[in-house]
């Protein structure tokens, strides 16, 4: 009952959509159709990243009202979050997942690190970044990226 | 308005046809209403829990944006799978598709009305999840089997469970045809507040959501494979074959909830006793009473799943057993109490 009571007081935590962003979306996009899953693969992120992407998929910008959602397998996915610096250890499971996706398939790239490796550039345990590894359809700046900017990334991709 | 309207036109030639076309007509309307409607009631189960946790939610209409997009999207053999692999998605739909058809959801007197067998049902249900089952365990990894194991052991403890629950109903309609257990009690309303029949129902509830795989048994939307069992199935299926599966889950969804407001809430479901123009109302008025019968259930389910967390797998069987005690006491109650009354 007193949970009865916290739902009926909070109401809605979810802020208000912002507009629909601007700028290109890939031209494959369109077939999804309002509808994008995503799988998450952290390449050797320091956890930054999924923080934010935590909170994108969270009650305050809900992802899941412009058609995107995260899922347990490549299988089911459309497209790969991907994050962190690519570590020698992850290279191959990273292109081992982006080769399980069913066509069309997106990646993005979210983080500083996954663009260009970011303060991790040059170490020894790093193999380089994400588009090094697999083809990026797009990229997230920030260290961390704000969920905002994650959210615009998806929109784009879910075209909603 | 322009659902009467059409029937009207129609209504003509029915009459020479006699009952049996309405019947045909009941039973086709039932199997769209389940094909169409079986996404949008898991849309309107998710949007519900979205708005109880202060989401805004994807919309009722997600589900079929999600089964289109699989269905454009390139279907994968993984390495190593065989038949059982790409059969299992067509039995599961296959029999959904069969099971939807039998069921009295809207109508009592529909022409398979023989078939609506409750054993057949159960057995039906039955092979759809033995046919994933297998299909979990012909891709070789580690989750497909052991979801797969986890399925086939909440089977062997839902399905008696149904057919005691229901045998309980069937003891005194004096007959294992859904058909007329649905009609016997939608002539004498207040067999629904017998022991017997309250019992079954407790009972049939619990089992819907284990074989539906429903929090607490199981979490439709988990991301944690070591917790999964119907998810841990189906991680290998993707594109058109992963729609099937899905459609097939809501569908089943769609029938055992349609089921279970037929057997204890069955107002409304058509008997086939009236001719003519009042039999195509009557059917009419089965389709309203479906739909609204099903939503709300679907929506008081997904509202009392905001308030729980899933059990631990090994409290699972717990639950199971005390939804098979109670049915087997309905069995009970309904052999003593119906000598005493």
């Amino acid at each position: 009952m007193s949970l009865w009571r916290k739902i009926r007081k909070t109401g809605r935590v979810a802020e208000p959509a912002p507009e629909r962003p601007t700028g290109e979306a890939p031209p494959e996009a369109a077939k999804l159709g309002g509808s994008v899953q995503f799988r998450h693969v952290d390449a050797g992120s320091c956890n930054g990243c999924e923080v934010e992407i935590g909170s994108v998929f969270g009650p305050v910008y809900d992802a899941e009202r412009y058609g995107a959602r995260l899922v347990a397998s490549p299988r089911h996915a459309d497209a790969l979050l991907v994050t962190g610096p690519v570590t020698r250890n992850m290279e191959v499971p990273l292109r081992r997942t982006y080769e399980a996706v069913p066509e069309p398939r997106f990646v993005v790239a979210v983080g500083d690190c996954a663009r260009d490796c970011g303060v991790f550039a040059g170490a020894y345990g790093v193999a380089g970044a994400v588009g090094d590894v697999v083809p990026v359809d797009a990229e997230v700046p920030g260290c961390p990226p704000e969920p905002e900017a994650i959210i615009a990334a998806l929109r784009r991709l879910t075209g909603r | 308005m322009t659902g009467l309207s059409s029937a009207g036109l129609s209504s003509a030639g029915l009459n020479a046809a006699g009952p049996d076309a309405v019947g045909l007509i009941a039973t086709v309307l039932q199997v769209v209403l389940v094909v169409v409607g079986a996404p949008l009631l898991t849309g309107l189960m998710r949007q519900v829990r979205a708005r109880m946790e202060g989401r805004a939610g994807a919309g009722v209409l997600q589900p079929w944006r999600d089964l289109r997009k699989l269905l454009r999207k390139e279907p994968i053999d993984p390495r190593g799978t065989g038949w059982p692999f790409r059969l299992a998605p067509l039995v599961l739909a296959g029999t959904a598709l069969v099971v939807a058809a039998v069921v009295p959801l809207v109508t009592t007197a529909s022409p398979l009305d023989s078939a609506a067998d409750l054993f057949a049902v159960t057995a039906l249900l039955a092979l759809g999840s033995v046919a994933l089952a297998l299909g979990g365990l012909d891709t070789g990894t580690a989750f497909g089997g052991m979801g797969a194991s986890r399925e086939v052991t909440v089977l062997a403890l839902v399905e008696p469970t149904i057919l005691v629950s229901v045998f309980a109903l069937s003891v005194r309609a004096g007959s294992t045809n859904l058909g007329t257990i649905v009609g016997l009690t939608e002539a004498d309303p207040m067999r629904v507040l017998s022991p017997a029949s309250l019992l079954a129902a407790v009972a049939l509830a619990l089992v819907t959501i284990a074989e539906t795989g429903r929090i607490p048994v199981d979490n439709p939307s988990t991301h944690l494979e070591l917790t999964m069992i119907h998810e841990a199935m189906v991680l290998e299926y993707s594109g058109p074959d992963l729609a099937l599966i899905e459609w097939a889950s809501a569908a089943r969804l769609t029938v055992l909830l349609g089921l279970l407001g037929s057997l204890f809430l069955p107002w409304g479901v058509a008997t086939g006793g009236a001719a003519g123009m009042g039999a195509l109302v009557a059917v009419l008025v089965g389709v309203a009473a479906f739909a609204a019968k099903t939503a709300v259930l679907g929506m008081l389910l997904a509202a009392g799943e905001v308030f729980m967390a899933k059990l631990r797998l090994f409290r699972i069987p717990e639950l199971l057993a005390g939804s098979f005690l109670l049915a087997l006491l309905a069995v009970a109650a309904s052999y003593f109490l119906a000598g005493g009354a």
